[in-house]
């Protein structure tokens, strides 16, 4: 008994101190679990704090707002407006098939789109926002909304999307917007920055290469979401910054007019502010609506716009490069004046062809001009004069003036991608592109604007510009607040050697549209408000052979495509000049009946128009 | 010698036995259960839905028990101590044979209205077998061979039923509440010295016998961001949510990290992750006094009692306690490697619930029938 309390005794010792030292431990314990609990939720708190919005906040970017594009009137060009658009979540439908077959009978919907939202249904998440119709018009849009009370889940939408109120009237300058692809997406890193599904990027025109500047940003959500990516709640919405909106120089007026003077015709028109060197119109033919792409153009749509064999899609006033025929007149009698080859009293005599080497050479005219000097050569077109002046003067030397009034490169530098630069030849050009020697006979046909040399309309509107402004260098543009930055250097400056050469042209340019015998007589206008000077030119397509001569066709009866091209380049009121234009009709056969009829209706708008403009800029500096 | 006996022969009166009873612990345990209701609103988002039903359900059935449990004398626990063992024993047995398939692991049987979990059971019976086991020997005997070896089979034993399963993280869980009696009993220390250094020096090649899984596991907690979405995920979002909790905590049913179900197991053994997101620093902090309370509670009681075994195994049962609160609330601190082990009363589960109510059950019994002294 006494052993056994003894041993209890021990038992009692052995495990009170047993449970001391366990008690000691679990102290121990317990203050690292709270220090491990300070460190996490006290000291690392911010850290966690983040990761863990980091775990629940998602930001969803919708689309930017794009700035506009204004006439210089303030009219509004390419806008945006309220497109009314279809959404679903489909998990939010309790019977989905219902539903769509319900939406199908309603929207009338095709099976070819319909097939298609059921594609895009099965592609995407169940919480995602199906787009079932992205620009729907307002009647069946209305009727939807009476409809809801039937269509769980069903959400009509206002989104903004793009517009161009004039359709075809400015599509060569402008361009469209269509949805980005991966293309756009890589080439630029603004879209890059900006880009939602869906989102519409310029795809040529003024709309691409300006998109830096329309684009503008994002509109951000911040929504809760939970650890499979479903959106909770919305946090927070920040609201981007709209594009940029743009004004142009161009006058929707006469835009308009070039596009009905243009109607079923291929070519171009463009009319240029001589002193500013403000595009008043710009327009390509045909044309075609800009507001057929937004959306997406259907596949017919489409090819009735690639087949047409006017070629609706190439911009002919920055794109095209012809041979410039007799509008390039001017400027080589002004070379040859500008280098002492002639002078005024100069003359030569025409018999209706030259021979040169064993080739023969033809004035437009068959029977000739007789003796003619360089007023009358140039108001009568007459192409032996400029063949004698021209060999007199070599391509060198025409070349070079040529240049200096703006042919050969891109009048708009970079803010065209597609512009071309034509081709103003001379005899290092040939030797080293061609590999061969400049001929004696090359020299006299670049004389009267064939063979190699190349201009696009724009080119010969600048250099009719030019001319008219007494000889002093302007830069095109078409972006009213480019005004103040970028100001090159050599803005007006010096083209010209003599002051009186320049005049000299002008005054033969006026014989050639107001003179009996100028070749565009008949489109002349006497009264001084509008009158203008011009030169005629008629490119050809293709050689004219000995056969073709002796048949001496007219026009509506050589074959479209064969057909020469009718060119025009003017400029007015002859006194106080202030617009220059250059005409172009693709195979409109001559210059004089085809070309100049247009410049005369074009003129009487133009400076009508003339007091309007200027009060607007006027208003412009009082405001100031 | 009068008095004696008329104790031993325990005639208290009923009100005598409530009187006798440790109501701090009571409360504590109380105060524990509403809390952790609360916590399971909040994984169900706010709202009375499953979990919280049958958690509610539970916690009212089995604190009932425990009350029931602290009424009888805990001369019948005594008794019972062997039988409960072999019982459980044979419930893992019958486990291993028929027991219920789940997610790669066989650790239930049907009890048609309870999914009963034996090895979470097995976790309090070792104790009270143990002690039973060493509530007579002499300090002589306990070190003898034959004493270590017997004990050691009884421990070894339910820990090879529950790692076939498998189930590693409870078997470990059974061992340690083996060995804490076998400590209180007085095992020389050496032998506890000897085996940690045998343990330590064999780790690797333990390693090399664990299934992929569970080094995985290991290697995850090493280096949690080694695999951020998939073996690293659990604790990766764990540690944020604790961290995100800040001082105060996120506010009652606004812990985003669980309403918005980056939590894994919210439920069972990442409770404590949720609660702290919610409550913060100091509502962790107050969990961890309430059970800290209880635990130093249940070592009073086992100081003041008269009998070893009620010594034992409230001592026994306090440290296997507290081991199972360090280990779970390390694991989602990112202390310890993930082992499925729950947080007691405050994890979803009714096996590891019914396992604890009964532990606290005879704890108050011995509480309430302190003076006691068994043959």
């Amino acid at each position: 008994m006494i052993s056994s309390s003894s041993d209890n005794v021990t038992k009692l010792n052995s495990i009170n101190r047993r449970m001391f030292i366990t008690g000691s431990l679990k102290f121990m314990v317990m203050i690292g679990l709270v220090s491990r609990l300070f460190f996490l939720q006290v000291k690392e708190n911010k850290k966690y704090l983040t990761l863990s919005d980091k775990n629940r906040i998602r930001e969803w970017k919708l689309a930017p707002v794009r700035g506009e594009f204004l006439d210089y009137f303030g009219n509004v060009i390419a806008g945006n407006f309220e497109a009314y658009q279809l959404h679903i979540i489909p998990e939010e439908v309790e019977d989905f098939r219902y539903v769509i077959y319900r939406l199908k009978d309603l929207l009338e919907l095709s099976d070819k789109e319909f097939k298609k939202v059921l594609k895009k249904k099965n592609e995407s998440k169940p919480w995602e926002t199906l787009i079932i119709s992205d620009n729907l018009d307002w009647k069946r849009f209305s009727k939807i909304n009476n409809h809801l009370y039937d269509l769980n889940g069903v959400k009509p939408v206002i989104s903004i999307s793009r517009n161009y109120p004039f359709g075809e009237n400015f599509t060569h300058i402008i361009g469209y917007v269509s949805q980005a692809n991966e293309n756009d997406i890589e080439k630029n890193e603004i879209i890059k920055k900006n880009f939602v599904p869906g989102l519409k990027v310029g795809k040529v025109g003024l709309e691409k290469s300006l998109e830096e500047k329309l684009l503008g940003t994002n509109d951000i959500e911040r929504y809760e979401v939970n650890a499979y990516g479903r959106r909770i709640s919305q946090l927070e919405f920040q609201k981007g910054k709209k594009g940029k909106t743009l004004r142009l120089t161009i006058d929707t007026e006469v835009q308009k007019l070039a596009n009905e003077l243009l109607k079923d015709k291929a070519g171009s028109i463009c009319v240029m502010d001589i002193f500013t060197g403000s595009i008043i119109a710009m327009h390509s033919s045909p044309s075609f609506d800009p507001n057929l792409f937004v959306f997406g153009i259907s596949q017919d749509e489409w090819q009735i716009i690639r087949n047409n064999p006017m070629k609706p899609l190439v911009n002919k006033t920055l794109q095209g490069n012809y041979s410039p025929g007799s509008t390039i007149k001017p400027i080589v009698a002004l070379s040859a004046l500008e280098n002492g080859i002639i002078n005024t009293n100069f003359t030569v005599k025409c018999t209706g062809k030259t021979d040169m080497y064993g080739q023969t050479y033809h004035c437009w005219k068959k029977k000739g001009h007789g003796f003619v000097s360089l007023r009358n050569a140039m108001k009568q077109s007459c192409d032996t004069y400029f063949y004698e002046i021209a060999r007199k003067l070599g391509v060198d030397k025409l070349s070079e003036t040529a240049k200096k009034f703006g042919l050969g490169k891109e009048v708009f530098g970079d803010l065209f991608s597609i512009e071309k630069k034509g081709l103003v030849p001379n005899t290092q050009w040939k030797k080293n592109a061609l590999g061969k020697g400049w001929l004696l006979g090359e020299t006299m046909i670049t004389g009267i604007g064939q063979g190699y040399i190349q201009t696009t309309p724009i080119q010969l509107c600048l250099m009719t510009a030019q001319i008219a402004n007494g000889g002093y260098k302007i830069y095109p543009k078409i972006i009213v607040d480019d005004e103040m930055k970028d100001q090159p250097n050599d803005k007006f400056s010096v083209l010209y050697k003599e002051a009186k050469n320049i005049r000299i042209i002008q005054d033969a340019m006026f014989g050639s549209t107001n003179e009996v015998m100028g070749t565009s007589y008949r489109s002349r206008i006497n009264d001084p408000k509008y009158q203008f000077a011009g030169k005629t030119g008629t490119a050809q397509v293709k050689k004219i052979t000995e056969r073709d001569r002796e048949l001496d066709l007219k026009t509506f009866e050589i074959p479209y495509e064969e057909r020469d091209h009718a060119l025009y380049i003017a400029f007015g009121p002859y006194k106080n000049p202030r617009y220059a234009l250059s005409i172009l009709v693709e195979h409109g056969g001559n210059g004089s009946t085809t070309a100049a009829p247009i410049a005369k209706k074009l003129f009487k708008l133009i400076i009508d128009r003339h007091s309007l403009r200027d009060s607007i800029n006027n208003k412009k500096y009082l405001e100031i | 010698m009068y008095q004696h006996t008329r104790l031993t022969n325990n005639q208290f009166s009923f009100f005598q036995k409530f009187k006798n009873f440790d109501y701090i612990l009571l409360v504590c345990i109380l105060l524990l259960g509403f809390i952790s209701l609360a916590t399971m609103y909040s994984t169900d988002g706010g709202q009375i839905l499953y979990h919280t039903k049958s958690h509610f359900t539970k916690l009212i059935v089995f604190s009932f028990m425990m009350l029931v449990f602290s009424f009888i004398n805990i001369k019948f626990w005594f008794s019972v101590g062997y039988f409960f063992y072999i019982l459980v024993i044979g419930l893992l047995v019958w486990t291993y044979l028929f027991g219920i398939q789940s997610s790669g692991s066989q650790r239930w049987i049907d009890l048609y209205f309870i999914n009963l979990q034996p090895s979470e059971l097995m976790k309090i019976c070792i104790i009270l077998c143990l002690a039973k086991y060493f509530h007579r020997m002499k300090l002589e005997n306990v070190n003898s061979i034959y004493t270590i070896l017997t004990s050691l089979i009884i421990i070894l034993l339910p820990m090879g039923l529950v790692i076939v399963q498998p189930d590693l993280g409870t078997s470990l869980l059974i061992a340690v509440s083996g060995i804490a009696v076998l400590w209180f009993a007085g095992i020389n220390h050496k032998y506890f010295i000897y085996t940690m250094l045998g343990f330590l020096i064999s780790l690797p090649f333990i390693i090399s016998f664990l299934k992929p899984y569970q080094k995985l596991r290991v290697l995850t907690f090493l280096n949690p961001d080694r695999d951020p979405l998939g073996a690293g995920y659990q604790i990766i979002q764990s540690k944020i949510a604790v961290g995100s909790g800040g001082i105060f905590g996120k506010g009652f049913l606004k812990g985003t990290q669980s309403y918005l179900e980056f939590l894994p197991e919210k439920h069972t053994d990442f409770i404590f992750t949720l609660f702290s997101e919610e409550f913060g620093f100091v509502g962790s902090a107050f969990l961890l006094i309430i059970y800290a309370i209880i635990i130093y509670r249940i070592v009073v009681i086992g100081a003041t009692s008269r009998s070893f075994f009620a010594k034992l195994f409230c001592y026994s049962f306090a440290a296997a306690i507290f081991v199972f609160i360090t280990i779970n609330m390390s694991m989602v601190l990112g202390l310890l490697p993930i082992v499925g082990s729950p947080l007691p009363i405050m994890s979803y589960g009714g096996s590891s619930m019914l396992a604890t109510m009964i532990g606290f059950g005879v704890v108050m019994s011995a509480k309430v029938h302190s003076q006691q002294s068994i043959a």
